[in-house]
């Protein structure tokens, strides 16, 4: 099966509002995660991957004026706008928009700075949609924390089936109070900045983020990455704990192995969910293991960016093509010692190595798992 | 991809007090002092699934819905949830943020996901597969086609569970239909609208 291609990207985040300025931080060890005050926190604040509010709109304000978009909104049209300057060719009468999100506008409720509908995730779609003018609906996913790598799916399913040629994948999210007490009443925020695989992980950072990036039946002049399998796969198990053993993820890895038609041994990276949670990263490893990847070089992109929800996995997976295409391996920040059960190969330094396929992988809530398979260059 | 010829099973429709199965009803709340709809309609159906008293009400429709959709049949562990709705999970969110300015409690918070009513129905029914939660304004059966025919041309599912389970402030809207090789009725997304717009006399 022919993979599609994914074209230009854009991340607004903490670290940046370009891809660049991200990947630049990321190659420094420099992180996100910074203390902020929280009324659930009231003592110590916690460490999370804030968006400056008047930086972004300051950015913004080139584009529309601040006052009549949410802060996500803000974030996400910044995103597609950035997509779209790399391509002003495009035509938006063809072009599909796929939008992954988990909690959308949330920030909304009890607000009265908007009509009390511009939090539905519906509305989030018109105000995208419209901002451009894309012809077509917007096609909505929100599938917990899988959320944005399913969407990358979903865009390949449905270019592959013909409905469309070309389509940009957005994703967005906010660290809200809504979701900081859900989390926090969970006690699954860290103290401190996430350490991801360590033996002394103790839960979550959250973080903000927007990212977007145009997927394509046809390749680009130079610097191809494809997505040439992807599956996704529930545990059946739990909905708000992962499977002790790994099933879904285990079964999205295999599907999506054998539908891109390579195997474990030819796997060079693995950018894998890590949130630093006991359970959450402990479960990876297993799943790993039991896919014939514990040699892998792997690493978790939170100690950057803390998680991001339902844009994670997007965001993840377009730091993943810029490895591939720069041949470079990221550290997996925050790392201390090994702290899973089994053995898998944590990324500690920064390193240039070739590389040419490449496993990005997500699990959520409600039993949720999903893995894609990435590949350079250009099928003949 | 091949392509193979479709057919919708089965249907259920939960809406105004009452459930029907293929357009028949088989359950409507008597009116009376008992006014739990969800309830009721639980005892009714003898799911004897405790777990249920514990869920939200999107994940309550859900449950009840498949259970009626699926029955005692066994479904191919392959089988597809793919759902969609235009409130995502508001109504559980409501509740959590009502309980910000007190104690937030973790499972009100975990139904805060409109996708968490898919992972109850793999649970119930070990459906280790494909799970995707659309969000729309309003009911698209082009989507809901669209989507389900690729995952069955492709291999991806045997059989798919497709709809719209929605819910805001008691107000409810169930509509599923199991999508499988076998079947009565064509399945195209003129006829997911034309069921879905079905109303009771």
């Amino acid at each position: 099966m022919k993979g599609i291609y994914l074209l230009d990207d854009a991340i607004i985040s903490p670290l940046g509002f370009t891809t660049e300025e991200n990947l630049q931080a990321v190659r420094n060890e420099r992180t996100g995660l910074t203390n902020h005050k929280n009324t659930f926190f009231p003592a110590e604040g916690f460490y999370a991957g804030i968006i400056d509010k008047s930086k972004l709109a300051s950015a913004f304000k080139k584009l529309a004026d601040p006052a009549g978009f949410t802060k996500l909104e803000q974030m996400i049209i910044l995103a597609v706008h950035n997509v779209l300057r790399q391509h002003p060719e495009t035509d938006l009468g063809s072009t599909g928009l796929i939008i992954s999100t988990t909690k959308g506008n949330i920030d909304l409720l009890g607000s009265n700075s908007f009509p009390e509908e511009r939090v539905l995730l519906g509305e989030l779609g018109k105000v995208i949609r419209d901002f451009f003018g894309f012809a077509q609906d917007p096609i909505i996913v929100s599938n917990a924390c899988i959320s944005g790598g399913l969407a990358l799916a979903i865009a390949k399913r449905f270019i592959e089936a013909g409905k469309f040629t070309q389509a940009i994948v957005v994703g967005g999210d906010l660290v809200s109070d809504f979701v900081v007490s859900g989390f926090q009443s969970f006690q699954a925020i860290s103290p401190a900045p996430c350490k991801p695989f360590s033996k002394n992980r103790d839960g979550i950072s959250l973080g903000e983020a927007a990212a977007a990036i145009m997927l394509s039946k046809d390749p680009a002049n130079t610097n191809n990455i494809q997505l040439i399998g992807e599956a996704s796969a529930n545990d059946a198990n739990h909905i708000s704990g992962p499977s002790r053993t790994g099933e879904g993820l285990f079964k999205s890895i295999r599907a999506a192995l054998l539908q891109a038609d390579v195997s474990a041994n030819d796997i060079d990276y693995i950018s894998a969910h890590g949130t630093a949670t006991l359970f959450n990263d402990e479960m990876e490893a297993i799943a790993f293991t039991r896919s014939g990847l514990q040699q892998v070089p792997t690493n978790s992109f939170k100690g950057w960016y803390g998680h991001t929800l339902g844009a994670s996995a997007l965001l993840e997976t377009i730091l993943t093509k810029h490895s591939l295409l720069n041949n470079e391996l990221f550290s997996s920040l925050n790392f201390d010692e090994l702290g899973t059960s089994e053995k898998i190969n944590i990324i500690k330094k920064p390193e240039k190595k070739k590389l040419t396929y490449a496993l990005k992988t997500a699990s959520g809530f409600g039993g949720c798992n999903l893995a894609l398979i990435l590949k350079k260059g250009v099928d003949d | 991809m091949t392509s193979k010829s479709l057919m919708i099973k089965s249907y259920v429709h939960i809406r105004n007090n009452k459930i029907f199965r293929n357009g028949k009803e088989i359950f409507a709340l008597e009116s009376g002092l008992e006014t739990d709809f969800l309830k009721q309609a639980y005892k009714k159906l003898k799911l004897n699934y405790p777990k249920f008293h514990k869920m939200d009400g999107l994940s309550k429709l859900g449950i009840l819905a498949t259970a009626v959709l699926i029955g005692e049949e066994t479904v191919d562990p392959t089988t597809a949830l793919v759902v969609s709705n235009s409130n995502s999970s508001l109504d559980t969110d409501l509740k959590h943020f009502e309980s910000m300015k007190n104690i937030v409690s973790p499972a009100i918070f975990v139904y805060t996901l409109p996708n968490i009513v898919m992972g109850e129905i793999s649970i119930k029914y070990k459906l280790q597969s494909e799970n995707t939660f659309f969000i729309s304004n309003d009911f698209n059966g082009h989507l809901l086609k669209d989507y389900s025919e690729i995952l069955m041309n492709s291999a991806r599912a045997a059989a798919v569970v497709s709809g719209w389970i929605d819910l805001k402030n008691e107000e409810y809207d169930v509509f599923l239909c199991l999508i499988d090789e076998k079947g009565n009725i064509p399945f195209s997304a003129e006829k997911l609208e034309q069921l879905y717009r079905f109303e009771n006399e």
